[in-house]
């Protein structure tokens, strides 16, 4: 039995020598930490002179990690730019990275252990509503302090959270809107094609209410859901040619992650063009057409807030610091990188933190919390963004853009200037005078009727 | 169409096809309408072709639809180059003012009328943007202009969109092609151009001649409209006045009905084989590692990534040439394959009769394999090309497309398959590996290198995975993650197969793909896939051997 005990021990060193490499060349990878932040300060809690720290929870590995690698990567970003321009209340930013992994349940034990343990001050993170829904209960009751950065399906609205990327009223709406219109190609057949989780589901059973409201019948839509990681559109693609025939039909595509790259292929080897049959879809961006040939997609839509196309000063800074961060410390995929919405959004959402931090003189999370609303922001996407205080989400310019050959969107439908979020929709009954408003009265994400009664003056809700 | 004019000069005016006509009629208004004649010197065409081409560079939407309706007019194949470009982005502006076309295989800059190689070239240039209204515009016009064309493939994707696009305000325009057009496929396309225009005319024979068309092409087009055509108005009175037409529009109704139940029958079996293929390509390595070796390996789909990957290597090696794809295919093979002879011999080659910590050991490799490549490559997808012979495909009947990627991935799996059995039933090395597998102890003891056989074994397996990593990388993506998606489904083929059955594989990844296919109309992709889940299950429970199971002994 000498041999098999030498081999096992073979296999375990050789195991053992593959994860160290990985694990090293992984520390190699992952930018060094913000340059100027104390050097390894030895767990110095509450100091009111030591480092803020700052959690970045974001998946790095699994399926999620395309698109979350770069929200890190700009998060850090930003973190460094705010440090060279002298940090927080005289107090630099340590940003404390996690990876949970794409894992669900992890997302949440990594929050508590960011909040609990590493006591940071703020925390910017998750891309999916699977994730967000996962930590929430963990903000809730550590009270701690989330921005949450990409486009979601709304129906929520906590007191931990603020929300950066855009509601359905901000990304959906607007789009399906458009495809009516006589610019988008007076669309009266509707195919609502999404990956099956609660994002998809959600937007989609807001777009039927808002459909209907417009006097499509049911019969002129079509909902159809892939599991993650679908690869097989055939039967799909063949069905939406089917219920093209005879009415001018666009698809609403919520399908998220890499799923994206075979039903574009599959549309394009269909002979499927935008212009027979107009796609939107609402995840993918210039981050995800990077692994994409993008000849089949050319004409295709996408409705987000902001576009690297754009084209304003702003933007062009933002996008020379962007590459510049990304030369600077050698990020795979050097000059191909680029600028996205949630990326955007990241941006603007930690500044803001760090606006309110200033305004409140302190980094405490209710302190905190109460700056935020009313905070303004010069943002890449041509507007002066501020922050709703009433229902904490920001107020988003909508853009719709075709695809472009080069993997850029050109830009064919904005609106004139950024519009409020609806956290809650109008078109759900069930919604029927909901609201979110954290200002006094109301004081409350979910309820009918104001937390602190009606003072005589203020009109509340039915 | 020999009488097709390079200029006006050529026309001597015996037959004149109707758009020839037009060009004339709108020289004359060309020339009618240029104020000062003394200028038109170059050609009072030639001023308004190439006014209303450099117009296609016009920086308002409107202006450039407005270009594009007076190039429809004036009806002169040589704007076809620039409103091409123009819809592929490949049209520019440069600085004087003029419209160029962006060569973008020769990478030359061509004159927009001439088609000559601008040099040197008026920089700064412009991209023009368009939008999909504008092609919505253009897309019509095109296909009139390539009627003309000498291709006939070309005459038959423009008379296929003009029947489709409904933009057929040129009926005139359609019979005198028709007239003049040889080619049969095209004639079907320009007659049911036609049969289109027809039913909204005044003329009951016409109306019935258009249905009897429209029934025989059986195209599902048309459903709607037909439909609408046996409604009732608002006011109770049937949409057509005349019984005839009436009778002949239900017939024409149901025979395009029973025309697309067949052809939905047969797409949903193509389509079950295209997806079997893809089974077949992820379970044939596994077939021979995990049924001749019996190592339960889940780095197995990580082989399938690396061939992948290795396509992509080549892609960008061969900057994106035509045929980097046959220069994959044995790069692919052979790199798997010596990571697969390397992995079989520093690791896996320890822990045979153990399969619990080959289990182990080989999932550790996977994710070492993983992290690996997203060192190498980043976490991102990378995006492989499919080469332009591969894009488009095979229209089967109307409203059923097969890709030519899915009928090149059926071909090659079929290659392989017949390959690998070769290999095994028909040579040296085959009868030992076959040998080994059945008495390893004895196999040794006549004098066969069991232990180089188990390597070669296991680099074959690998390889073949890696082929199909290159195949899979023409249909889905190619990421650090692809193997994951594609292990369950792999072993599920082989353990439905019967481990160690090459036919077993072969059986069971078509039946899975058929049956997938079949069940997913009626159950929906998500539903569909659980159903093949439990019954994999259940047929297992049944029959743990597998459809086919090998007889005689075999070390267990």
């Amino acid at each position: 039995m000498r041999t098999s005990f030498t081999g096992s021990l073979i296999a375990v060193i050789s195991l053992g020598a593959l994860s160290a490499a990985a694990v090293s060349a992984c520390n190699k990878e992952a930018p060094a930490p913000a340059p100027g932040a104390a050097p390894a300060a030895p767990a110095a809690p509450a100091d009111d002179k030591g480092p803020i720290k700052i959690g970045i929870l974001h998946s790095l590995s699994g399926t999620m990690a395309i698109s979350e690698t770069s929200l890190k990567d700009v998060a850090l970003m930003t973190i460094e730019e705010i440090n060279a321009a002298g940090g927080v209340l005289g107090r630099k930013l340590e940003p404390v990275v996690v990876d949970p992994a794409s894992n669900w349940p992890l997302f949440a034990e990594k929050a508590r252990d960011l909040i609990q343990n590493q006591k940071v001050a703020v925390t910017f993170g998750c891309w999916t509503s699977v994730s967000r829904k996962s930590v929430l209960p963990v903000f809730e009751e550590l009270n701690g302090l989330l921005f949450y950065p990409v486009q979601y399906e709304g129906e929520e609205s906590s007191w931990n959270v603020f929300y950066t990327g855009a509601a359905p009223n901000q990304q959906a709406i607007p789009a399906v809107e458009y495809l009516m219109g006589k610019k988008g190609g007076n669309a009266k057949r509707w195919v609502l094609l999404g990956t099956d989780y609660v994002y998809p589901r959600t937007t989609n059973k807001i777009l039927r209410y808002f459909l209907h409201s417009k006097g499509v019948a049911d019969d002129d839509i079509m909902e159809k859901y892939t599991p993650f990681g679908h690869s097989d559109y055939q039967t799909i693609v063949g069905d939406i040619k089917k219920f093209a025939t005879g009415k001018r039909t666009a698809v609403v595509s919520t399908i998220n992650g890499d799923s994206n790259v075979p039903f574009y292929k599959e549309l394009g080897n269909q002979g499927i063009k935008a212009t027979d049959i107009p796609v939107v879809a609402f995840s993918v961006g210039e981050e995800e057409l990077r692994g994409i040939d993008t000849k089949p997609l050319v004409g295709q839509l996408a409705a987000w807030n902001y576009f690297e196309s754009i084209d304003n000063p702003v933007n062009k800074a933002f996008i020379d610091k962007w590459m510049a961060y990304v030369k600077k410390n050698n990020l795979p995929g050097g000059d191909k990188r680029v600028t996205n919405d949630p990326m955007e959004a990241t941006y603007i959402g930690i500044h803001m933190w760090a606006q309110a931090a200033e305004q409140a003189h302190s980094v405490n999370v209710d302190s905190v919390r109460q700056a935020v609303g009313y905070q303004h922001f010069a943002g890449p996407d041509g507007f002066d963004i501020t922050m709703d205080a009433e229902n904490h989400h920001l107020h988003k310019p909508v853009y719709i853009g075709e695809v472009k050959a080069d993997g850029q969107f050109h830009v064919v439908w904005k609106t004139d200037g950024p519009i409020k979020a609806e956290a809650w929709s109008p078109y759900i009954p069930d919604d029927k005078g909901k609201k979110a408003d954290w200002l006094y009265p109301w004081a409350c994400g979910n309820c009918t009727a104001a937390k602190f009664g009606t003072p005589s003056g203020v009109s509340a809700a039915k | 169409m020999n009488s097709r004019p390079n200029n006006l000069g050529h026309v001597n005016g015996v037959r004149l096809a109707h758009w020839q006509r037009r060009l004339l009629t709108s020289v004359m208004v060309a020339v009618a309408a240029t104020a000062l004649p003394a200028l038109a010197q170059a050609g009072p065409l030639e001023d308004s072709l190439t006014e209303a081409i450099d117009g296609l560079g016009a920086a308002s939407d409107d202006k450039i639809n407005e270009s594009i309706g007076k190039l429809g007019a004036l009806g002169d194949p040589r704007a076809i180059a620039a409103l091409d470009a123009l819809c592929d982005e490949r049209l520019r502006v440069g600085a004087d003012g003029h419209a160029y076309v962006w060569d973008s295989k020769t990478r030359d800059l061509r004159g927009a009328v001439t088609g000559q190689v601008v040099n040197p070239e008026p920089r700064p240039l412009k991209e023009v943007e368009v939008s999909n209204e504008i092609r919505r515009v253009a897309f019509p016009v095109l296909a009139q202009l390539k009627l003309g064309s000498p291709d006939a493939a070309v005459r038959l994707a423009a008379a296929q969109e003009l029947s489709n696009g409904g933009s057929a305000e040129a009926p005139a325009l359609l019979r005198g092609a028709l007239a003049r057009e040889r080619d049969s496929n095209v004639r079907e396309a320009l007659t049911l151009a036609i049969a289109r225009v027809d039913l909204g005319s005044a003329d009951a024979s016409a109306r019935l001649a258009a249905l009897e068309v429209i029934g025989k092409s059986g195209d599902d087009d048309f459903l709607s409209t037909l439909q609408q055509i046996l409604g009732q108005g608002a006011d109770g009175k049937p949409n057509e006045p005349d019984p005839r037409v009436r009778v002949a529009a239900t017939r024409a109704r149901n025979a395009v009905i029973s025309h697309q139940r067949v052809v939905g029958f047969v797409g949903d079996l193509l389509h079950g084989l295209s997806l079997a293929s893809v089974l077949l390509f992820a379970a044939l390595g596994l077939a021979v590692t995990f049924g001749l070796l019996g190592v339960i390996n889940m780095a197995h789909g990580e082989m399938l990534m690396l061939g992948a990957y290795a396509t992509y290597t080549v892609q960008t090696a061969m900057h994106g040439s035509r045929f980097y794809l046959l220069v994959a295919i044995p790069v692919a093979f052979l790199s798997t394959a010596l990571v697969g002879v390397l992995l079989e011999r520093t690791i896996i080659r320890h822990l045979y009769k153990r399969p619990l910590e080959t289990l182990l050991a080989t999932w550790g490799i996977s994710l070492g394999l993983i992290q690996t490549v997203r060192l190498i490559f980043g976490a991102q997808n990378v995006s492989v090309a499919n080469p332009d012979w591969l894009a488009g495909g095979l229209q089967i009947a109307h409203g059923l497309v097969l890709p030519w990627t899915r009928i090149a991935v059926v071909g090659f799996v079929i290659v392989v398959a017949v390959a690998v059995w070769f290999i095994l039933q028909r040579t040296r090395f085959g009868l030992e590996v076959r040998a080994v597998t059945q008495n390893r102890a004895m196999a040794a003891c006549i004098g066969i290198p069991t232990k180089r056989v188990d390597a070669l074994v296991f680099g074959l397996g690998s390889g073949i995975a890696g082929l199909g990593g290159v195949a899979l990388s023409q249909l889905g993506n190619v990421g650090p993650e692809l193997g994951q998606s594609y292990i369950i489904d792999s072993f599920m083929v082989v353990v439905l197969g019967g481990v160690g059955r090459l036919a077993g594989a072969v059986a069971a990844a078509l039946g899975l793909g058929v049956v997938n296919k079949l069940l997913e109309p009626l159950a929906g992709a998500v539903l569909g896939k659980i159903a093949i889940l439990v019954f994999v299950i259940l047929f297992i429970q049944r029959r743990p051997q597998g459809m086919f199971a090998i007889k005689g002994r075999v070390e267990a």
